[in-house]
């Protein structure tokens, strides 16, 4: 009887025979990290291997000398008996569903993961498995994204009619990955400056160092003191919604894009004035696909929200089981 | 259809009153009149029936599309809103698919009424086509009209206003047409907007004058030998109206209630003709008013026995005359519309028939004292009138007061957590709490409402962290957090495990100060609270 190849332990999904821990959220010595937000990559890890892509963001989060690895997508690596290899998730740059091989049997961890089209990361690339470890942030068949560049076209029209009224565009968006999705999309439109709330700056440069076209930007720092920002396009973090720092616009409508927007209760409740869904998360149908694409016969779903996917899997034979993570608890989407 | 459904999505949008009436007004003078005719009807509360059941939706989503019961479940429990779960589940209609032009008139009358009582079959197939042919965002308003769950938070008053505004109609003559339903038609609705329009059916009640709550140990600006007081009675206000031989009783909620009180109407008939009074509907026990428990009993029946009556006899205590030999008293003082009421009644006497009696007006303090014992006269506190106030209609003017008890309140603990609706469906709002009985927890009250967002935001955090079962979108949580509640009066509800039931309760405070050990005990909370015997 072996041991499995991948347990949940208190400190992340463990690998024992190849002595790691992926996406660990207390302390090990070595770490595999799916991606760079903040409840997949965290400080004080010994070591840390990333897809190469994803090195920048990394350093950036975790500090400029912090010991991480890159390796490039699809190169396979030993870690002891097991062997390990990164494959593109889709979700931001450098985002990577981790290969895990022992003998004949491969797991996959997708991490966060999504199906649509994104011009700032390499496309998903769907990876055979026999056991998949899937997240299911957004797993109700109520999610089912509407085309992303339709969502692009919104946020425009909205920025312009923003600036008809002469009033500030602040549209609040994660930091990181959602924030130059965005910025790349608007290329298509404009090639009008929009304006960067300093979270965002830093961020947008690795981007921008990466390849990535996007619109032209500047961070809000640098607006002159008494420009109230009319007409222009703002993007935020949503922690600084209400802050004194977006007091300065005035007038402003606001904006969030998320895949949470799809509900209405959500929508009314966070008090934006439009919503916009836009997502790095995998929809419903993006969920079951990426499944059937696999081939797995066992299905564990991270992130809290599996009832719906759970009791759908297991209609269709698949044995499917929820693992309690502390991932998605920003409810980042 | 369209246009309906474009107006609901831009209200839920809108943050401004104004923006509302705006959008309303709009609306108004855009839609045919038959249209006009039912949003008016939708928009001011009036439910349309229900078509399908909520499982037999879910079945028929189910073969819709592929999905297994307990999905579906799970995916309502998360929204927590069946229409919209239907509107975001089924598959978008194909791109550049546009809605049909079916008017909201002619999609109630001829393609949804006919649905009522339809077999089973027949009404499946033809919601099924409706949810392929209309996108997600009307689809939803749809989904409202087919549960019989559309809810528009626009209120009565405001759309009165924008329906004023549109057709140039003074809001007085406005309210007062409004007072006499009619079945949604371009017809009534003609009629109701026509500035001309001078004929009102014989049954038509008057707009009720409302009270101001008095608030934080506030008192009306007047002298207290101005103001004529009354009990605040706790019943269903009412006016008794007497036209053409024949006799009309209208609750505040434009409800026709004569044939569920032949008492009344029979008692009625000694009153002249052209008379209107206004009043309170009360259950009587012996001397007195019974509790308002026993009123309901009468309101929801539909067939009233003499048995029923003898067991919950009613009266009707009229405080006011509005209208005499078939003149309107309204303009008149209150303290001649008085004198003039204390006369008919002398002159036609029924026992159904009360004049509720004025109290002591020579102090502040002798009412003050009169206001703290009106439980001992199952009212609510006093009523407090100017004695030169015309009959004005609505809250908006400042001549009338409502002087009331002070809520009581319990300390009790939070059980089950269940998500609200609406703009609230996805989070926690709708809570029962519990009271101590011999060292388990007893439900005792549910309560929706008292707290702001931020706490709501707070609250729902720590149920979803705290939830020991599920049970579909009930959520029983551990027994650890101790809240307020507040609530008019008590009465003893044999059938609830508690064995008592609270009047209107609503959340006061999060006590987070108490731990449950500090809760109220049930014996403790009857011994208060019920009367005794």
């Amino acid at each position: 009887m072996t041991t499995p190849l991948l347990t949940l332990t208190d400190r992340g999904l463990h690998c024992p025979d190849g002595d790691f821990t992926i996406d660990p959220w207390r302390k090990v010595d070595r770490a595999i990290i799916t991606h760079g937000h903040g409840d997949h990559a965290r400080n004080g890890m010994g070591h840390y291997w990333t897809a190469a892509p994803g090195v920048p963001i990394l350093r950036k989060r975790l500090g400029q000398y912090s010991p991480v690895e890159g390796i490039p997508y699809g190169e396979r690596r030993s870690f002891g008996a097991v062997t390990v290899s990164f494959h593109p998730a889709g979700h931001i740059l450098g985002s990577a569903q981790v290969r895990v091989q022992r003998g004949n049997e491969v797991w996959v961890v997708t991490g966060d993961f999504k199906r649509e089209a994104d011009p700032t990361c390499a496309p998903f690339e769907p990876v055979p498995c026999d056991v998949l470890v899937t997240e299911a942030t957004f797993a109700y068949p109520i999610y089912q994204w509407p085309n992303p560049e339709t969502v692009m076209a919104e946020i425009y029209a909205w920025w312009q009619r923003c600036a008809a009224e002469d009033r500030p565009a602040v549209l609040y968006t994660y930091a990181l990955g959602k924030a130059q999705r965005i910025l790349a999309g608007l290329h298509a439109f404009t090639k009008e400056t929009v304006w960067l709330h300093g979270a965002i700056d830093g961020l947008t440069r690795i981007y921008r160092e990466a390849g990535v076209t996007m619109v032209p930007t500047v961070p809000v720092s640098e607006m002159p003191r008494s420009d109230r920002g009319a007409g222009r396009l703002i993007l935020a973090p949503p922690s600084a919604a209400g802050s004194k720092w977006a007091k300065r616009f005035r007038g402003a409508s606001t904006g969030f894009a998320s895949g949470w927007m799809q509900v209405r209760g959500t929508r009314r409740r966070k008090g934006y004035d439009e919503g916009f869904v836009l997502s790095d998360h995998a929809d419903w149908p993006g969920l079951l696909r990426t499944v059937e694409d696999s081939g797995a016969k066992r299905v564990l779903a991270t992130h809290g929200h599996t009832d719906a996917l759970l009791a759908h899997l297991q209609g269709q034979g698949i044995e499917a089981q929820a693992l309690a993570t502390p991932y998605g608890e920003t409810e980042e989407g | 259809m369209n246009a309906f459904a474009a107006l609901l999505t831009a209200l839920e949008r809108a943050r401004s009153t104004g923006r509302k009436l705006e959008l309303l007004t709009a609306y108004f003078k855009t839609a045919p009149a038959g249209d006009a005719a039912w949003a008016l009807h939708l928009l001011t509360g009036r439910r349309p029936q229900r078509i399908a059941s909520g499982p037999e939706l879910r079945r028929w989503l189910g073969e819709a599309t592929g999905l297994s019961e307990a999905v579906l479940e799970a995916t309502y429990a998360h929204v927590g809103d069946l229409a919209e779960t239907l509107a975001l589940v089924l598959p978008p209609p194909p791109a550049g698919t546009i809605a049909p032009a079916t008017s909201l008139q002619a999609l109630l009358e001829e393609t949804l009424a006919p649905l009522r009582g339809a077999s089973a079959e027949t009404r499946k197939h033809a919601l099924l086509a409706l949810w392929k042919a209309y996108p997600q965002g009307p689809r939803l308003w749809l989904n409202k009209l087919i549960t019989g769950g559309l809810r528009v938070g626009v209120g009565e008053g405001l759309t009165l206003r924008a329906l004023g505004q549109a057709f140039g109609l003074d809001p007085a003559v406005l309210q007062h047409r409004w007072m006499s339903p009619q079945t949604p038609s371009a017809e009534a609705f003609v009629a109701l907007v026509d500035p001309e329009n001078a004929t009102l059916n014989w049954a038509a009640p008057y707009p009720f004058c409302l009270a101001q709550p008095l608030r934080d140990g506030a008192l009306p600006p007047h002298p207290s030998t101005a103001v004529l007081a009354e009990w605040k009675w706790d019943g269903v206000r009412c006016q008794l109206v007497r036209r053409e031989g024949k006799t009309a009783l209208w609750s505040r909620g434009r409800e026709r209630l004569e044939d569920r009180f032949p008492e009344l109407a029979a008692a009625a008939k000694g009153l002249p003709e052209g008379t209107v009074l206004d009043g309170e509907l009360l259950a009587w026990a012996g001397d007195g008013p019974g509790p308002f428990i026993e009123l309901s009993r009468r309101l929801q029946r539909k067939r009233i026995t003499a048995a029923l009556q003898r067991t919950v006899p009613v009266r009707f205590m009229a405080y006011d005359l509005l209208e005499l030999h078939g003149e309107d008293l309204r303009p008149q003082p209150l303290a001649q519309r008085r004198q003039r009421l204390e006369a008919l009644l002398a002159s036609a006497p029924a026992p159904a028939l009360m004049l509720s009696p004025q109290l002591d007006n020579r102090s502040w303090e002798s009412l003050a004292a009169l206001r703290a014992d009106a439980r001992s006269q199952a009212a609510e506190g006093l009523m407090l009138k100017h004695e030169a106030s015309t009959y004005e209609s609505g809250r908006r003017h400042q001549s009338w007061w409502k002087w009331k008890l002070d809520p009581e309140t319990v300390d009790a603990i939070l059980l089950y957590a269940q998500p609200g609706h609406g703009r609230r469906a996805n989070l926690y709002t709708d809570f029962t709490f519990a009271v101590w009985d011999q060292g388990a927890l007893v439900p005792l009250a549910k309560a929706y409402s008292g707290l702001d967002e931020a706490t709501l935001e707070r609250l729902d955090h720590w149920i979803r962290r705290h939830t020991k079962e599920r049970f579909g979108p009930v959520r029983s949580v551990t027994p650890a957090l101790v809240f307020e509640l507040a609530f008019d009066s008590a009465h003893a509800a044999p059938r609830r495990k508690a064995g008592m039931a609270l009047r209107f309760p609503r959340i006061h405070r999060w006590r987070e100060d108490l731990s449950i050990e500090d809760a109220d005990e049930l014996e403790t909370l009857k011994a208060r609270l019920l009367p005794h015997g």
